[in-house]
């Protein structure tokens, strides 16, 4: 076997004035960088299996440990980066394709950071979310062309029959993770969380473990294209059901979950063998069209008797406006458009730092293509990929986003590091593995406690947010994006947006 | 009384419980010099058990019916009237590990840094909660009535 060129990633600094020896770190390290040596009563590091996933650091008890990116350095090279001489030392070591977790980190621009809000001053007044009612409640869902009131005595009765509507508390709803990609317990986090704060979390395409029923008024059932877990019990139960064409990590490509995550209870969940990869294909076998995805939403609908939305899942890709427009002219409740900068638990390194296109730009060239053909009414957009506060939220919103799915910020809130090793099934926060030693790591107490706190913050932020706007209900920011004013950006970037630049008025 | 519960599913091994009560027992309640400069090194009075990813840390129960307290050849088993724990006076204890041995749930410890004495959870007497429940990071050990 010859020598391998890949040095380390990270540098493991143990100080050893603090180090006891306690072991924590040795016991906690699922890619076994740390080892006591009883002879020396000391622990080593072996950092070239350090993820950086600081589980290590964050249990020392005496916080002896600090992780930090290797110091060795190559020489200056403004083309070949570090990063791109160690991938293709991987792939000429390898000779496969490089796989990688969680969202596109690379430095593409990020419009929502050069996106600011407005706020009230003198000619309208703002308003005090701490004293006055403040709406933030949410209807997914197609909305009727108009609304027919009858009056009886001293009745009013809508006489318009309405589509199913999701309701929502917050305008937040938890991503597609499914269980297999994720543990049980991260599971079981989020439908909790979800039923606390009324909002909806998705079971990607993982099936519904047999426990997590008690949740589906609070779950959005996911069909994709591996059909995993997809039976009479897991349609009925769910609250919306929505059919998965795309991924913003990995558009145009399917997705692969390794036999090794497939457990016995993953198995049964999935409906799958034991031990045997899950490959859901790249495309729909069954969807060559608009025409064929018509077919698909209506027979779910009509599975469902018509009592549930049917949502559509893509990701943002060129010409996601018409791609959009079809999707709503086939009959679905909402469009959850997934950017460039969403997470995965695996995809090939190479799809999902280059392929798709922003969020913030899909959004808004979405809303406006749908305003422009009349038919926005007909369908809700939920925007995906990378929302990490609850500016972000305001900011899709005003974009033209009806809600928001967030995915990583609920994973980090959970524990999550972004190590990006998902794919390895060693995740030492005990969410992305099915490793029985590894998932008892997130106590699902904890997991939907911080979920909770985090979309309690950021709903009270929101409130704040709109208050200071002068806005007191958050229909009233949908595609308001007069309030938007860009900074940094072209003349292009600014028209797609369909915002002015700051100080323009 | 307040007991600590212990949840094993949620119990991640990293034996941190250990950790801070033989800090808690030690002469100087400081966790570097408990570990690196007091000899013989403090011992914890609690150990985590392991069996593959079963894992679980086994403090003493305070039980209600305290076998070891019935047991104890010297008195020095003795429950604390005013909380309920059981507690060993090592001053009596003569170190005959009878407690031991009549222990279900082998909780109680031997101590042979010094005279053989038996050593056990007192509850971290005089803290509000026990660190050991204070420091486990999963909440897998909590403090209830």
């Amino acid at each position: 076997m010859s020598l391998s060129l890949l040095t380390a990633e990270f540098h493991v600094e143990r100080d050893e004035i603090r180090c006891i020896a306690c072991q924590v770190c040795v016991r906690q390290c699922a890619n076994d960088v740390h080892v006591y040596d009883p002879d020396d009563d000391r622990v080593y590091s072996d950092e070239t299996r350090c993820v950086g996933c600081h589980r290590c650091a964050t249990l020392c008890p005496t916080r002896a440990l600090t992780i930090r990116c290797t110091p060795q350095e190559f020489r200056a090279n403004a083309n070949w980066s570090p990063s791109i001489i160690t991938s293709v030392f991987k792939q000429a070591e390898t000779g496969g394709v490089l796989l990688t977790g969680m969202g596109c980190d690379q430095p593409y621009p990020i419009y929502f950071d050069h996106i600011l809000l407005n706020a009230a001053q003198v000619t309208n007044p703002s308003i005090d979310p701490l004293r006055e009612p403040m709406e933030l409640r949410t209807f997914i869902g197609r909305k009727p062309e108009q609304v027919g009131v009858v009056q009886d005595r001293d009745n009013m009765r809508l006489e318009t029959r309405l589509a199913p509507q999701l309701v929502l508390e917050t305008p937040i709803l938890f991503s597609a993770m499914s269980y297999g990609s994720i543990s049980y317990n991260a599971c079981l986090s989020l439908a909790r969380a979800a039923k606390e704060c009324g909002i909806l979390y998705n079971t990607g395409e993982g099936g519904l473990h047999p426990t997590l029923y008690e949740y589906g008024p609070y779950t959005i059932a996911q069909v994709a294209s591996g059909r995993f877990g997809v039976h009479r019990a897991y349609l009925e139960t769910a609250a919306a059901l929505e059919i998965k064409i795309g991924q913003g990590a990995k558009p145009g490509i399917g997705g692969h979950l390794p036999g090794e995550k497939v457990s016995e209870d993953v198995s049964r969940t999935r409906m799958i063998p034991q031990g045997t990869d899950a490959l859901s294909p790249a495309p729909h076998h069954d969807i060559y069209s608009i025409e064929d995805l018509r077919q698909l939403i209506y027979a779910l609908k009509e599975a469902t008797n018509y009592t549930k939305p049917v949502g559509v899942k893509v990701a943002a890709v060129h010409h996601i406006a018409p791609i959009a427009s079809g999707i709503a002219r086939a009959g679905a409740d909402y469009i959850a458009i997934d950017g460039l900068r969403g997470g995965t638990g695996a995809a090939p390194t190479v799809i999902r730092n280059n392929v798709g296109i922003p969020i913030e730009m899909a959004i808004a060239a979405v809303d406006e293509r749908l305003r422009q053909e009349g038919i926005r009414n007909q369908v809700s957009l939920i925007a995906a990929g990378s929302i990490r506060s609850s500016a972000d939220v305001v900011k899709a919103i005003a974009l033209g986003a009806d809600a928001v799915y967030i995915g990583t910020a609920a994973l980090v809130a959970m524990g999550c590091h972004l190590c990006q090793k998902c794919y390895t099934g060693k995740c030492n926060w005990g969410i992305a593995t099915q490793d029985p030693y590894l998932t008892k790591r997130l106590n699902p107490n904890i997991g939907a406690r911080r979920l909770v706190n985090l979309l309690r913050a950021w709903s009270l932020e929101i409130k704040e947010m709109l208050g200071g706007m002068g806005i007191n209900a958050i229909e009233s920011l949908r595609g308001n994006r007069d309030h938007l004013r860009g900074v940094g950006l072209n003349e292009v970037e600014l028209r797609v947006l369909g915002i002015k630049a700051a100080g323009e008025s | 009384m307040k007991r600590i519960i212990v949840h094993e599913e949620y119990c991640i091994g990293c034996r941190l419980c250990e950790i801070y009560c033989l800090t808690q027992h030690s002469q100087s309640r400081k966790i570097i010099k408990a570990f690196k400069e007091e000899t013989p090194r403090p011992l914890a009075r609690l150990v985590v058990e392991e069996a593959g990813p079963l894992s679980f840390a086994m403090p003493c129960r305070h039980c209600e019916d305290a076998p070891c307290v019935e047991a104890c050849l010297t008195g020095a088993m003795q429950r604390d009237e005013r909380t309920g724990a059981v507690l060993c006076n090592e001053k009596r204890c003569v170190g005959c590990w009878t407690c031991i041995m009549v222990c279900p749930f082998g909780a109680i410890l031997r101590n042979v840094t010094g005279r053989k004495v038996a050593s056990k959870c007192d509850l971290c007497y005089g803290e509000e909660v026990p660190v050991c429940v204070a420091h486990c990071p999963n909440e897998a050990l909590t403090y209830e009535e």
